[in-house]
Parts: structure tokens; sequence; C-alpha cells
């Protein structure tokens, strides 16, 4: 395919893809970790940050990727 | 001493960004096909990209884990640093100087000091900040091994070569546009893999008041201390920091410095490299709420006994640096680490990509195509620049084991700015701002600042001289000494350049048109409102400075 039809894609969508992917990864690290709790704990680990926090990323990213797909 | 354990999320988490940025690298390419799309990025960024990544430039792991630290150290009087030590610079540069830059096609800050004086004064700074960039990115290199030894367990020279190599990759493919993409990739894991840090530590504290109230006022005041620098963290006046921070080094380096002014080359039009600067203000402004809090939190929990929080020792000396990896071992869990390292990876490497592409377009245009091949073709330079990327991420990797076996250099990190960047201000001050200014002067004058900077270093390191003397307290810290060596290097260049101005034949004035104010005629911006004018962000922008300055005082 010639390059002059290619259209690069925008640099937020491809920080929303990177986002959704990482943010994905640190909630089901979350999950996992409700589910099976590890030997050390780290402080604060009640509030489950890993949770929210992974969740906020993935909705920050998500917003990017959607709203950015066919924009160039 | 290994911190931190990671588990496989953390690794995935770690894998998909190496993937991500070699894969840009590839993408990207299939975008290079000219000089201008590989050392300006085509010119076609909106303010928004540009802005983020002549933020993004200077926010590199480094300077995370240095200030964190030094927030340890010094206290709140680093805030100085992100406000009145950046914002009214970046401003200047938007309102002032970006019509200069911009409006001269320049590729470089060199190539503005070739057209508004002489060739010599070019290769003399390009020269400079050629050596500087190497240097700074080969510590960078350096710096990220050390703290992935330190606080991971990495091998040395694997993690060094890894990064270095991966860096090589993407920059060379496509040079500036890639070196941006990643910046403000890292930009946003920098906010999402450390800002939770500061929200934890504030959660454990009670809130941002308890922290501020459990450290002495030395520690948690901006200015009310700064009469008497016995009285403050950082034991200076608040003549050092209006003068030799928020004056010479700040505007040295933010108007000056080709790393971050390079960005605002690659927007689309005048106004959007305008804005860039401006825009990346209110973000800057923004950056104490990780590196500072997280920094009062390190300390309030030190202080405290039953927290069971301690910075690491090397050798009986407190690691100020470790102060972010040891939060972050503190408050992350699985999945968290990995974003949390991953944040310090995108730092430590974007920041390097930022070096290597600034020192590839200077090495291109203002020393290759300038002094060794006049006539080299556009086809030629983006092979050189390529060529440049790897030559200068070999340079760099030199660099870093040099640092490895000299480990003081990182103490002429900072004085290596006071030399290229502060003297340059006053070059560019003048020249942009007084027709009469001549090449002679400018060449002279640059040269009497950065070797009067050079000497003072020299002479204050070795006893030659007292750095009271210098910083005229006496007490001082090393900081305090820097600020005071920048102003003074900076007034040399100043002076010197005046007076053989006054005894030399100036240029004239019609090669002087846009590229001097008085000389240059103004943008016709009657028809546009003021309320979407550069002018009107860089107010608000300013009166969010003085409310924080007001609000912490």
């Amino acid at each position: 395919m010639s390059t002059e039809t290619v259209k690069m894609k925008s640099i937020w969508y491809v920080v929303g893809l990177l986002l959704l992917i990482i943010g994905g990864l640190v909630l089901l690290g979350g999950i996992l970790n409700l589910i099976s709790p590890p030997e050390h704990k780290t402080v604060l680990a009640n509030l489950r940050p890993d949770l929210w926090w992974g969740g906020i990323i993935v909705v920050f990213g998500g917003i990017l990727f959607f709203s950015h797909r066919n924009s160039h | 001493m290994v911190t931190i354990n990671l588990g496989v999320i953390d690794w995935l988490v770690i894998a998909t960004y190496f993937a991500f940025v070699i894969g840009l690298g590839f993408y990207l390419k299939r975008f290079t096909k000219s000089e201008e799309d590989f050392f300006l990025a085509g010119r076609k960024n909106s303010s928004w990209v540009a802005g983020l990544a002549f933020l993004s430039a200077n926010l590199g792991a480094l300077e995370l884990l240095g200030m964190t630290g030094n927030t340890f150290k010094y206290g709140m009087y680093v805030a100085h640093f992100y406000w009145i030590g950046a914002i009214p610079a970046m401003l200047f540069l938007g309102v002032y100087m970006m019509p200069f830059y911009y409006s001269s096609r320049i590729k470089s800050v060199p190539g503005y000091l070739k057209l508004r004086f002489d060739e010599r004064t070019r290769v003399l700074n390009g020269i400079a900040f050629a050596v500087m960039t190497l240097l700074v990115s080969g510590i960078n290199l350096y710096a990220m091994a050390l703290v992935l030894h330190t606080f991971l367990g990495w091998h040395w020279d694997a993690s060094m070569w890894a990064s270095a190599a991966t860096v090589a990759v993407y920059v060379t493919m496509s040079g500036l546009m890639s070196a941006i993409f990643t910046e403000i990739i890292q930009f946003f894991l920098i906010w999402f893999g450390l800002f939770l840090v500061s929200i934890m530590g504030v959660i454990e504290i009670g809130s941002v008041k308890e922290v501020f109230a459990r450290i002495p006022e030395a520690y948690n005041t901006l200015w009310s201390t700064s009469a008497d620098p016995s009285q403050n963290g950082m034991l200076i006046t608040w003549g050092g920091i209006v003068l030799g921070l928020g004056f010479v080094l700040s505007f040295g380096y933010w108007t000056t410095d080709f790393l971050v002014v390079q960005r605002a080359f690659s927007a689309k039009d005048l106004r959007s490299a305008r804005m860039t600067p401006i825009l990346a203000s209110f973000f800057k402004m923004a950056v104490p709420f990780i590196v500072i809090i997280a920094g009062l939190v390190a300390l309030v929990l030190a202080k405290d006994p039953n927290s069971g929080f301690a910075l690491l020792q090397d050798g009986g000396q407190i690691n100020y640096d470790s102060a972010l990896p040891m939060l972050i071992a503190r408050y992350y869990p699985q999945g968290l680490v990995g974003l949390g390292v991953t944040a310090l990876l995108a730092g430590f490497m974007a920041g390097q990509a930022g070096n290597i592409s600034a020192f590839n377009t200077v090495w291109t245009y203002d020393i290759y195509k300038s002094v060794i091949n006049k006539n080299a073709s556009d086809t030629h330079l983006l092979w050189m620049g390529r060529v440049a990327t790897i030559g200068g991420i070999l340079l760099s990797i030199v660099t870093a084991y040099w640092a490895k076996s000299f480990p003081s250099i990182m103490d002429y990190m900072q004085a290596i700015f006071s030399w290229v960047n502060a003297p340059l201000f006053a070059t560019m001050l003048l020249g942009m701002f007084v027709w009469w200014i001549t090449p002679a002067g400018a060449f002279w004058g640059l040269l009497a600042g950065m070797g009067s900077s050079v000497v003072m270093f020299l002479a204050s390191k070795f006893n030659w001289v007292s750095s009271s003397a210098i910083a005229m307290s006496p007490q001082a810290s090393d900081m305090a000494v820097n600020f005071w060596r920048a102003w003074w290097a900076w007034a040399i260049c100043f002076g010197t350049t005046v007076l053989i101005s006054l005894s030399t034949k100036p240029k004239p004035q019609e090669e002087l048109r846009g590229l001097v104010i008085g000389l240059t005629p103004e943008a016709d911006t009657a028809n546009v409102p003021f309320t979407k004018r550069p002018e009107f962000f860089a107010l608000i922008s300013l009166i969010v400075l003085v409310l924080l300055n007001v609000y912490f005082w």
C-alpha cells in the first residue's frame, strides 16, 4: 500500500491504546491480588489502589482510544 | 540492595511499553520521507502535541528522582524550580522570543546565531551544545542503569544496553517524530505511574494540611524564610532564587536550550509555536503535585519512628534519590509496581531520546553542514541525521561508562547548564532586543561567559576561591552556589558583549529584519480577539503562578 494513501494515526489514539492495555493489566493484577492476596502486603493495601487506579487508567485510555480511532 | 520485587503482571506492563515504542519507530518510519520530517517532525504538530512534548523533554526520570530527593533534603524551596524557576521564562519564550525563532525558519537555536551574528558564534554554541547533550545523555543512561540495578537488582550492563538499543532503534527510524510520540506517552505514564504515590502518601498521613503541619517551617514555606539563608533548608536568599534561578538559569534553559525549544519548532504555524511553551507552563506548574508532595511525604514518614520508612544509605550517606522508589515499594502492589517502574523507564528513555534527537540536528546542521560538508543534499543530511543518532548513542554509552568509573561526574550535571545555557541567554537576549550588538561582541562575550563559568566552577571545586565569595553569603549550599555562578556567567557575557559591541561594527539593519525587535514588522493580530491570543493564555498562567506563590508563601 502506498504511503501517500495511508494517513498517520493520531498520537492520542496511540496513547489511548497503550493506556487501555496497561490499565487493563493493572486492573487484572488488582483482581488477582483480590482473589489470592499476596504474602507481603503493601501499606494501605486494604484500599485496593490497583483496582480503582487501574480502572481509572482503563476509562481514560478508552476515552482517548475510541474518540480518536478515526482521527489522523 | 533489591527493594522492589516484580511479578508476572509487572513484567507484562514493562514488556508492553518496550514493544510499543519499538513498534512506533517502525510505524512512523513510513511517514519520515524528508530531512524536515526527521529533524522537525514535518512541522505539522498542534500546540497541544508540541506543548506536552516541550514539557516532557524536561520531565526525565533523573529529574523526578532528583527533585523528590531534593525536596526531602531542601523542603518546599524545590518548588521554585517549577514555578518562578520555569514559568516566567516559558511565557517569555512564547510571547516575545518565539516569533523570531519560528519566523526565521531556522532548524536549530545555533542556526539563529548564524543569521543574527555569524558562523563562528553558531559553531561555538553548536559544539558546546553537542558536548553538553552527549554528557547529559550519558549521565542519564548511567543513572538509569544505577537505579535499575539498585532497586530492581537488574544487571547494570544489560539494562543500559537494552534501553540504549531501544532508543537507537526508534530515533534512527523517524527522528524527532518518534521522540515526540514517546515523550507524550511518557507524560501520561509519569502521571498515571507516579501521581498515585502522592495520593497514597497523603491518605496515609491524613491530609495535605497534616503533611505541612508535621515538617519544620524551614521546609514548608516558599518565600517567608528567604530573607535569612540560615532559616531555610536550601540556605539561600530570595536574591539568589530570583536572579540565579528565576532569571538566569531558568531563562537560559527554557528559552535557549535546543532540547526543549526544538519541540516548539515542530509546530504547524506561528500561533501554535507560541502557544507551545504557554500550554506547557500550566502542566509544569502541576508537576510539584508529584515530586514535592512525594518528597514531603517521605520527609514526614522518615521522621516518624513508627512508620518503618527510611531512605537507603550508601556508605553511611543518605541516598536522597531513593525517596521515590522507596515510596513506590511502600504503596504499590503487583501490577502497579510494573507501572511505576515503566514510568521511570519511560522518563529515562524519553529523556535520552530527546537529547539524541537534539544532538543529531545540531550535529547535522550546525557542525557537519556548516563546517564539514557545506554542499550536502537534503537526502545526504537525512542519512547523516541517522548516522549521528547511532553515533550519539554510542558516545552516550562511552560517557555512561566514564560516569560509572567516576561517580562524582553526577555533581557536574547541574553545573553543565550554567556553563552553556546561562551565558547563551545573555547573547540571545541582546541579539533579539538590541540591533547594534555586533558579531564580534556576541562571539567574545559568549566565550568569556562560558569560560568564566567553568573557571568559577573549578575555583570553588578545588578551593582556589571560597564558595561563599561566589554566593556572597557565608552560608551557601551547593545549589545556592550554582545559582550565583550562573548569574555571574550571565553578567560577564552580557557586559563583555556590550563593551565589545560598542567598539566594533554591527551588521547592516537590512540584514537583521525578522531577527531583531524594532526591525521586524509585528504580526497582524488586530482582528484576533484578545481572549484567543497567546498573550491572554500567558496572562492566565502568570496569575496562577502568583496565586500559587501567595498560597504557599
